[in-house]
């Protein structure tokens, strides 16, 4: 039987090995033909992709000394936006977008539906959770230097990130359709229209047209569901490799280890 | 060492490439690359280019807004405004409605920069504050439009005399037709009142203004005023 070569887990998670006289091969007990199947089928989808060695390449990491808590931060980030994804397509099951039915759907959801108040409560106060994670995924990042050479091209896609997820809150505002959504938008769109120049043709496009029309809400609607977070996705995943291939750095207050060999030299 | 590229010919077959026809100046395989490259070009233009367009369309549609009934000559007077409740967006319920504050021209004070007839018998001021668009609401008392959000006061005109508004109130059309006075479409005015095509809230008219914020092809003023 073909074997995946064993991932690198600690002494104590470790099989023994075989005792003289004991042969390995044919599984005896049930518990080992189930665990015998379940290899089969990881290792026959293995031989067809060569999956493994990336996927240790992604999960087992040489970490350095002094990680902590705050290394946490991006983990959080990103378990944020995946509730913030999931809950988000349960809440369009319910919602429609037209600026007739909005409010009606939203206040369906959360005094009809069966734990709608809870969901859109999720993504309600999840999206505050987002924003905040971030800024203390970014300052963390910061004040650990952790953007330097040759990490800056992670803190620029953060940033874009950082973008789009204020373009998430923004577009999502306006969902409830409320009247303190509807006037906080009009005042977001005219704050867009401020900038010179490209400014009242940005305001359009926003509201696809002169004035807050019939589109204004599916276009935000379709921005903060579809748009935005397949780019959000796709520069995650950017944010991921580059986290992967570069590696997390040390705390600044750890000082790099000289090994004997390399002070000999120096000396 | 010699310039290689002095010594290449332009034709294939002088460069020693297997199997160059005779006058060859591309070889095949650059040719395939392009030609494959072209063809994701103009397959991808196919859904990227029509798409774009349906995004920007209605920047480019002319915005109509219909001549509205608001009542009678009688029911104006130029010492107050009347609120009238006026449709900017069809079909579209609360959210399309605004509100227009109503009087009769006044001579003495409306003379600056006045619309032609017949535009000049009444004057209907937009509730739209002309800082980021929260609804102003007029006091009598005091004859000030007055704006919840920020702070904005306007005075009885509609000209700026307080907080961050960049100009003053906008204005819609107004004409009598048929014994009935209408309202139609809006349009924006600078500290001295002269008319120019709508322009959104936080955008200046004074100055440069009027070109670091230009007109959109979606609202524009009427012909001749």
């Amino acid at each position: 039987m073909p074997k995946m070569p064993k991932p690198p887990v600690p002494a104590a998670l470790k099989s023994p090995p075989r005792r003289p006289g004991e042969t390995e091969g044919q599984p005896k007990t049930t518990k080992e033909h189930a665990a015998a199947a379940g290899i089969a089928v990881v290792d026959w989808v293995d031989e067809r992709t060569s999956l493994s060695g990336p996927t240790r390449w992604l999960l087992f990491r040489k970490v350095p000394k002094g990680t902590n808590w705050f290394y946490t931060l991006g983990s959080a980030t990103l378990f944020a936006f995946l509730s913030q994804a999931v809950t988000g397509v349960f809440l369009a099951m319910w919602y429609d977008p037209s600026p007739t039915h909005a409010y009606e759907s939203v206040r369906y959801i959360t005094n009809d539906a069966f734990l709608g108040e809870f969901v859109r409560g999720m993504h309600k106060w999840g999206s505050s959770v987002m924003v905040i994670l971030i800024f203390l995924h970014m300052g963390r990042t910061f004040f650990f230097g952790a953007y330097k050479y040759p990490r800056e091209l992670n803190w620029i896609i953060g940033v874009v990130l950082l973008i789009l997820t204020m373009l998430m809150s923004f577009t999502g505002y306006l969902l409830p359709f409320d009247q303190r959504s509807y006037w906080a938008s009009i005042v977001g769109i005219n704050i867009n229209g401020t900038g010179p120049l490209v400014g009242p043709y940005l305001s359009d496009f926003l509201r696809a047209g002169p004035e807050f029309g019939a589109t204004t809400l599916s276009r935000f609607y379709a921005i903060h569901m579809l748009l935005v977070p397949g780019l959000i996705i796709a520069m995650i995943g950017a944010h991921l490799y580059l986290v992967t291939k570069l590696g997390t750095t040390a705390p600044p207050w750890l000082k790099a280890e000289e090994s004997e060999e390399l002070r000999e030299e120096l000396v | 060492m010699a310039d290689r590229r002095q010594t290449k010919s332009k034709y294939t077959a002088d460069r020693n490439i297997p199997g160059a026809f005779d006058g060859e100046t591309v070889t095949r395989r650059r040719f395939m690359t392009l030609t494959a490259n072209g063809a994701g070009i103009v397959a991808a233009s196919a859904f990227l280019l029509p798409v774009v367009g349906f995004a920007l369309g209605p920047q480019f549609e002319l915005h109509n807004m219909h001549w509205q009934d608001v009542g009678v000559p009688g029911d104006f007077t130029k010492d107050t405004y009347v609120p009238k409740v006026i449709t900017i967006v069809d079909g579209i319920g609360e959210a399309g409605k605004s509100t227009a504050y109503v009087r009769r021209f006044d001579p003495q004070l409306d003379s600056q920069n006045a619309l032609p007839p017949p535009y000049n018998q009444f004057i209907a001021v937009s509730t739209r504050c002309a800082h980021l668009g929260c609804p102003v609401h007029y006091v009598e008392a005091a004859e000030r439009f007055i704006c919840p959000c920020h702070g904005g006061v306007y005075d009885f005109r509609g000209a700026v005399v307080g907080g961050p508004p960049v100009r003053p109130l906008d204005r819609f059309y107004t004409r009598v037709k048929d014994g009935l006075v209408q309202v139609g479409p809006r349009y924006s005015v600078n500290s001295e009142f002269r008319v120019f095509s709508p322009r959104d809230p936080g955008e200046p008219l004074d100055g440069i203004g009027q070109y670091l914020y230009p007109s959109r092809p979606s609202v524009r003023k009427l012909p001749g005023t």
